[in-house]
């Protein structure tokens, strides 16, 4: 029965990673750059629910929306100002120093605005658990909320991506960017409305992290962040299934490994099968083989 | 992959950049007086170290706070054998490396004694530099085994293995429970110290230590595996031997998952009901040791629980009992060894080494306080159990 608990709770982990990695592969796949500052829009995400919760007193619907719409325009405004003018300019170098400039950044707006003392995240998802077997197995809420919103997410984010016109623009650009553009696709713009999107599922990602783990200090997505990033790599970092499957084996591999192996050795597990994967498939588990591109 | 590489290159750079960037714009605030040494000032200059923002920030400021509270009586009461205290307390942010910043700074501030530092990863780091320098270092709240090792080095709280044994003895003696789990921060020398010697003690107990988990400070935010080792191993007491931040997760957690055996920590537990947004029903029935309680009949106690309510508007917790007392034992050993304000600091160093054997204090966090001259002091510990969102003692 434990076995069972152990799964639920590392794929419940493994959803908050694979939301958060979504992120990072939806910009990779389309803009080819690693945005470290992912994690950090999470954070600030999970600020502003809990500001609008518990400074304003709106509803966590309402909250939760906020801080979406606060998000997506955050993203927007760091795509702009910091990355835009580096994506066709400057080498992948600068738009990656630029991308941990920006997480350092957020952070400490975060230490100066919201002060640095752990603040308990308010419980915006109000669920019971679901008790099994006579009490030996209980799911909790968050857990059921956390796995059902990734599943949703990820339904709704491929057919977005396979149906709608934004979507096929957004296939073409990470395809060829020249060639998209001689296409009449405005490159710039699904670039910026790739940041919208991972940015707004950061904020939804910061919610589910929170409520699963109710604390809240500037530093909370970094750690999340970085396994997060993991996780994309370990799927193959550009796809979207990937972002899912690295996320959950990882969330899996990490409670497993720490619940069979060593408590203290988790993390040791969790990077020690990354390196196996990536000596045996170096795109990834879905990842594109390069040479098909050409 | 040599973009990976570079990638996790220049995250360390940038890091270590941030770390020693935070450390500057911390050292700046602190008082102005920038005269060198104490020679002739006319003032004893007496250092602070302490975490006043990040995850510890409650402990490092209730220090603060206590310690200047005790300054301030003591100033005008006249002072050290007649010569005021000048007080200056600098940020740490519980960083080991900061903490040594920190007395960098105050050194060249002049400080001849040192009130520090709060928590006991850095105050190892410290406790090493100021060996060195030979300058008298009195930790309020640095609990591990090194904190003291040194000569110059004493501490007014208990010390690591002192709590695990303590503890251990007090499930055993009152029958609290038969299986015991423990789970404890293996990146933490304040949390491993106080396993380590709970887990010894535990033998010679009459329960068994069934379940002993880690965690570490990369993995500290889910705690599900750990609670359900516990529990299928049907521990009826689980042993928390860290800070409070990371234990309001456990017993959120521990809540969620329908389990609820007796929760027991240490003094890093103090502060769990002052958490921004917990929800104080989760600590009900959480005990832990003490050597503090604001709630106590003592008239030395109420005093000082009555000043510093009106100083800072809040309740004291036994950091900022313990810098209280930590101030006076200072005060009583400066008088014991006439320190006058133009002496150096390891001539101060010296002659305190040897007060501090002779003296007896009567303190908020225990009466007739005397050291060793290891460093300990010698006081009972108290045993705090959460009930109703406050704070009780068990007799």
């Amino acid at each position: 029965m434990s076995f069972i608990s152990y799964l639920i709770n590392g794929i419940s982990l493994g959803s908050v990673y694979a939301i958060i990695a979504l992120g990072y592969t939806m910009v990779y796949g389309i803009a080819k750059m690693l945005n470290f500052a992912h994690g950090d829009v999470i954070m600030i995400g999970a600020y502003i629910v809990m500001a609008a919760v518990t400074g304003a007193g709106l509803p966590p619907a309402v909250a939760i929306l906020a801080a979406v719409v606060f998000c997506t325009a955050l993203g927007i405004v760091i795509e702009s100002v910091a990355y835009g003018p580096l994506l066709n300019a400057a080498s992948s170098l600068a738009v990656l120093i630029t991308a941990i400039g920006v997480s350092y950044l957020l952070q400490n707006i975060a230490l100066l605005v919201f002060g640095a003392n752990t603040i308990s995240f308010p419980a915006v998802l109000s669920i019971p658990a679901i008790v099994l077997a006579g009490g030996e197995l209980t799911i909790t809420g968050e857990a059921v909320v956390t796995i059902l919103s990734c599943i949703v997410i990820m339904t709704a984010l491929t057919l977005f991506i396979r149906k709608s016109k934004a979507g096929q623009a957004m296939l073409a650009v990470s395809e060829d960017k020249g060639a998209a553009q001689l296409m009449g696709i405005n490159v710039n713009g699904t670039i910026a409305l790739t940041f919208a999107i991972g940015s707004a599922l950061a904020a939804v990602a910061g919610v589910l992290l929170c409520s699963a783990y109710p604390t809240l200090t500037p530093y909370t997505g970094a750690m999340p962040g970085i396994k997060a990033f993991v996780a994309a790599v370990f799927g193959g970092i550009g796809s979207i299934p990937g972002a899912l499957i690295g996320g959950i084996l990882l969330g899996v591999i990490e409670i497993f490994g720490k619940a069979y192996i060593s408590s203290q050795m988790a993390d040791a597990i969790v990077f020690g099968v990354l390196i196996v994967i990536l000596i045996v498939k170096p795109t990834g588990i879905l990842g594109k083989n390069i040479q098909e591109k050409v | 992959m040599r973009l990976k590489k570079v990638a996790s290159v220049l995250l360390m750079a940038a890091m270590s950049i941030s770390l020693l960037a935070g450390c500057g714009s911390e050292g700046e605030q602190g008082s102005g007086s920038k005269e060198n040494g104490g020679s002739e000032s006319g003032v004893l200059k007496i250092g602070g170290i302490g975490p006043v923002t990040g995850s510890a920030a409650v402990y490092g400021e209730a220090v603060k706070n206590g310690a200047e509270l005790a300054v301030k009586e003591i100033n005008e009461a006249g002072g050290i054998n007649g010569v005021p205290i000048e007080f200056n307390y600098q940020d740490d942010e519980n960083d080991a490396e900061k903490a040594v910043n920190a007395y960098n700074t105050l050194k060249d501030w002049g400080m001849q004694m040192l009130l520090g530092t709060v928590t006991s990863g850095p105050c190892v780091a410290v406790a090493e530099v100021a060996q060195a320098d030979n300058m008298y270092m009195l930790t309020p709240s640095g609990t591990a085994v090194e904190c003291v090792t040194y000569d110059n080095a004493f501490r007014v709280c208990f010390s690591d293995p002192m709590q695990g044994i303590e503890s251990a003895k007090y499930i055993g003696e009152n029958n609290l429970a038969t299986k015991v789990a423990a789970i404890y921060d293996s990146s933490d020398v304040y949390s491993t110290g106080i396993y380590n010697a709970f887990a010894e003690e535990a033998e010679n107990q009459n329960f068994e230590l069934v379940a002993a988990e880690a965690f570490t400070a990369e993995s500290k935010s889910d705690f599900s595996v750990q609670l359900q080792k516990a529990k299928d191993a049907g521990a009826e007491l689980v042993f928390l031997p860290f800070y409070y931040s990371e234990a309001s997760l456990v017993l959120k957690q521990a809540a969620g998952m329908n389990y609820s055996p007796i929760f027991f920590g240490c003094d890093g537990m103090d502060g769990i009901l002052a958490v921004e947004g917990f929800d104080a029903n989760l600590a009900n029935e959480l005990i832990f040791l003490s050597p503090f309680t604001p709630t106590s009949d003592d008239e030395m106690i109420q005093k000082f629980v009555g000043d510093f309510e009106s100083a800072y508007n809040g309740t004291p917790n036994q950091f900022a009992a313990d810098a209280y007392d930590g101030i006076y034992a200072i005060k009583a050993a400066a008088e014991q060894a006439k320190i006058t304000s133009d002496m150096s600091a390891s001539d101060i160093c010296e002659a305190m080494k040897t007060a501090m054997t002779a003296i007896t204090i009567d303190g908020v966090t225990a009466k007739s306080l005397t050291w060793e001259a290891s460093g300990e002091p010698s006081k009972e510990p108290m045993v705090v159990k959460i009930a109703n969102g406050n704070y009780a003692v068990v007799e």
